[in-house]
């Protein structure tokens, strides 16, 4: 009884979590104490810890979080404006989705990320050049999934819709988008993935802005603690972000 | 007890509320075109239960999508109150075999989305959901979602779907198929009851003898590929009716006399399949 109570516990989870960072955080730092693996290489999870502070406060942590930030949602807002959309027309027109549908595929698996000369021409060494060279990085995953989503619609709840005599608009509103919306939200996971990883990719390459930037200058310098510091909080931003996600699907399906 | 059957192709009442009329549809064209329904004609009176009942293959869900307005390329008439039927139409409401609630809707969501589509004000349109959710049984369960129901809550929720909208006629393509047999059983009781409370005016297609007998006032035999209408039989059982009818020597009169002409259709389509199977398995 104690012990069903216990794995039922809504703090286990979160308690799971952290007792798994302190594990990894003990282990690599013996590892490396023990020279099992090389400091020059990888710095103590101690030093990175400490270094913590002398970031945030030499580095204008807050005004590149800010940067990144912004250039993050604006590519993750826009890859869902264009590519739900895109998405949608691939489902709706077969012949537009039989000609172009591998050629997005194929654009997921292209490293689009070593074409950023030519938008450094085009855009400048701006915020803009980071954000458009994130949305079509991201796009593909997101139209993808928005066809397959739709696709995927059970044939005998369109039925119910034509027996109700529902209007495309209706039947695109009320039925093909909210069951389409677990396989949409799966693109969209996949989508901000992509986005999340071109934003500071980009940031890193062209030297501009926020926490990529500030990777680059630390990794310069070779300080080592540095950059794994500035990585953690890449990753504490990732996580803002999808944690927000979360709430919106939490939201706009409240089956799952 | 006598069995009354009527022609296959018989005069057509004047009173019918559904009418189909020599209604033919082929799918594919050519050699290997094959006649899904060939010349069905019967109709349904106002208030009355038919059920449509054949073996597998012989046009049953064929017919239930041309009635219901979901398959328009075909020959001959459907009509509803005289007026021939292109498309779905508004008189009729439709439960389909498949589970069909919406999953991102609870229960009194799903209920209420054909009023919702007709513009109905919020107030009202939940006052009607509930009281046709009550009528179903589903009391209680208004703000369940449909991954917490059973599969016979899920079909008592789209039956009380079909039903809000005060349809002229219920059409049910096999809604019972994925149950086990007691709660098919039960759900007969209460569609049965809701037939009568309502005087709704009922076709449903099936391939279970029992339950066709269990509901209907009559059954339109189909044959076996082409689906031919075979014969008419009434079930001329006492109403109101339960699942207690089952039991009644009349019932087991009815289920054997049906059988004997459904056992002929289905061997033919068992002998059917056997021998695609074994052409394909030599191909």
């Amino acid at each position: 009884m104690a012990k069903a109570s216990l794995s039922q516990h809504r703090a286990l989870p979160i308690a799971l979590g952290v007792a798994t960072f302190v594990g990894a955080f003990v282990l690599l730092e013996a590892l490396l104490r023990y020279g099992v693996v090389n400091k020059y290489v990888v710095p103590l999870p101690s030093q990175v810890l400490l270094s913590l502070e002398r970031i945030v406060v030499e580095e204008n942590i807050l005004g590149r979080i800010r940067e990144t930030a912004y250039e993050m949602a604006v590519s993750c807002l826009a890859v869902i404006i264009l590519g739900v959309p895109l998405g949608a027309m691939l489902y709706r027109w077969r012949p537009l989705r039989r000609a172009v549908l591998d050629w997005v595929a194929a654009m997921a698996a292209a490293p689009l990320v070593l074409a950023f000369p030519l938008f450094l021409v085009m855009f400048g060494r701006s915020a803009t050049t980071v954000i458009v060279m994130s949305v079509i990085t991201g796009l593909a995953p997101i139209i993808i999934k928005t066809t397959e989503g739709l696709l995927g619609v059970r044939p005998v709840l369109i039925n119910v819709g034509r027996s109700l005599k529902m209007t495309d608009a209706q039947m695109f509103r009320m039925i093909l988008l909210p069951a389409a919306l677990p396989t949409i939200f799966s693109g969209i996971r996949l989508s901000w993935t992509f986005v999340l990883i071109s934003v500071v990719g980009i940031e890193f390459l062209i030297n501009l802005g926020g926490l990529g930037q500030l990777i680059n200058d630390l990794a310069e310098r070779y300080d080592l603690p540095g950059t794994y510091a500035a990585i953690g909080f890449v990753i504490l931003v990732s996580v803002v972000f999808f944690m927000l996600l979360e709430r919106v699907e939490k939201w706009l399906r409240p089956a799952k | 007890m006598t069995l009354a059957s009527t022609a296959a192709t018989g005069a057509l009442s004047g009173q019918s509320q559904l009418v189909i009329e020599n209604v033919f549809k082929q799918f594919g064209e050519g050699p290997g075109a094959v006649t899904a329904v060939d010349h069905v004609s019967f109709d349904v009176k106002p208030g009355e239960f038919v059920s449509v009942i054949g073996p597998s293959g012989c046009g049953k869900s064929t017919l239930f999508n041309i009635i219901g307005g979901l398959l328009d390329e075909y020959s001959g008439n459907v009509m509803i109150e005289r007026e021939r039927i292109a498309g779905p139409h508004k008189a009729v409401g439709m439960v389909f075999q498949e589970e069909s609630t919406f999953p991102w809707r609870n229960v009194v969501e799903n209920v209420a989305f054909p009023l919702e589509l007709q513009g109905v004000n919020k107030s009202e349109r939940l006052d009607r959901a509930h009281h046709f959710i009550d009528l179903v049984g589903l009391k209680g369960f208004e703000k369940l979602m449909p991954s917490a129901l059973s599969g016979g809550m899920r079909q008592r929720v789209s039956i009380a779907r079909t039903l809000v909208s005060g349809p002229q006629i219920l059409l049910m393509d096999e809604p019972f198929a994925a149950l086990d047999e007691q709660t098919r059983l039960l759900l007969g009781d209460k569609i049965t009851q809701i037939q009568q409370d309502l005087n709704q005016t009922t076709l449903l297609i099936t391939h279970n003898l029992t339950e066709a007998v269990q509901l209907s006032d009559r059954i339109v035999v189909m044959t076996y590929r082409p689906g031919k209408v075979k014969r008419i039989v009434n079930i001329d059982l006492p109403r109101p009716r339960t699942s207690d009818v089952v039991s009644s020597d009349a019932f087991g009169h009815y289920v054997a006399e049906i059988w004997a002409d459904l056992r002929e259709e289905a061997s033919r389509g068992m002998a059917d399949s056997e021998s695609a199977r074994r052409a394909s398995s030599r191909g």
